[in-house]
């Protein structure tokens, strides 16, 4: 869904926080420990927010840092560990996205915009189906 | 609703904005009518398990609707949708607010500016809804009140649920 590219940078940022949360409340929680921890790095910090406008590969991720690359592929398996993203490797590309759990508050709250349409909607059938009966 | 009836639900969160088309089988006149006149609205606006309760209603630029949305156990949610501008027949804008049942607009909360249009389709009517809200934080604000609501309604069940049960 188009809603998972490009959020803004606070909107990221909350959304973390909420996972931390809601991971909180979770019987199967993640090691929040190890999430705090992964949170803690500023360049750990920095490719989430990067992520935020969308998945990006390793090397794109890398380029802003003046690392190379060994270290930086230990603070994306910390993110991973911690999952906080995902990645997948396709030939020699690893991409890199954020965990779609983060945007479950998003997407539970557009579903049920969604279903509130559709209850509407079928309330406005019958209401016009009555009127059309009336008016023949 | 009829199989062939186009109806779609898409949400662009760069732009804050949702977007509900949906065609409907009446004419336009019909259809308008729906949507503007107060005693219409409060048979079919409210989702359910809501209902929609009209206390005034004001339809010209500038004038407003105030409701409420009923809940089943007579909770009243207050909003107020203040009219822009009115072009009968194909479309209107309106802001979508939260207020008390005086109509004081509650600030706190985000505001939401709709823009309707009506379609003629032979004997059918595509409506249009594209809502949008000032900034994605505005966004992150009613997606917070929606799951505290979630989480209300849910408890409340539980409660009703343990009391079927004692």
């Amino acid at each position: 869904m188009s809603a998972r590219r490009a959020f803004p940078k606070t909107y990221l940022l909350m959304s973390v926080l909420r996972f931390h949360i809601l991971t909180l409340m979770d019987s199967n929680q993640p090691d929040l420990d190890l999430v705090f921890f992964a949170m803690a790095d500023g360049t750990r910090r920095a490719v989430l927010q990067k992520l935020g406008e969308g998945p990006a590969s390793v090397s794109d991720l890398s380029e802003p840092f003046d690392m190379a690359l060994p270290p930086f592929m230990k603070h994306i398996k910390m993110l991973e560990k911690a999952k906080l993203i995902t990645t997948r490797k396709v030939g020699r590309v690893r991409t890199c996205e954020l965990n779609p759990d983060t945007y479950a508050d998003l997407e539970n709250w557009l579903h049920e915009q969604r279903r509130q349409w559709d209850s509407r909607y079928q309330k406005l059938d019958a209401l016009l189906t009555q009127m059309k009966g009336a008016s023949e | 609703m009829k199989p062939d009836l186009q109806n779609s639900f898409v949400a662009d969160m760069q732009k804050s904005q949702i977007t509900v088309r949906r065609e409907f089988d009446a004419p336009k006149d019909m259809v308008w009518e729906c949507y503007t006149k107060s005693d219409l609205l409060d048979r079919w606006f409210a989702p359910e398990p809501f209902t929609a309760q009209t206390k005034s209603m004001d339809f010209r630029p500038g004038g407003h609707w105030l409701f409420a949305m009923v809940s089943p156990d007579g909770d009243k949610h207050w909003s107020r949708f203040d009219y822009e501008t009115i072009d009968p027949k194909d479309g209107f804008t309106a802001q979508d607010a939260f207020s008390d049942e005086d109509g004081n607009i509650n600030r706190d909360m985000p505001v939401s500016t709709w823009e309707v249009t009506f379609d003629d389709r032979s004997s059918r009517t595509l409506v249009q809804i594209v809502t949008t809200y000032d900034s994605p934080e505005a966004v992150d604000q009613v997606v917070q009140m929606g799951m505290e609501e979630g989480i209300k309604a849910t408890l409340a069940q539980l409660e009703r649920l343990l009391k079927t049960m004692s």
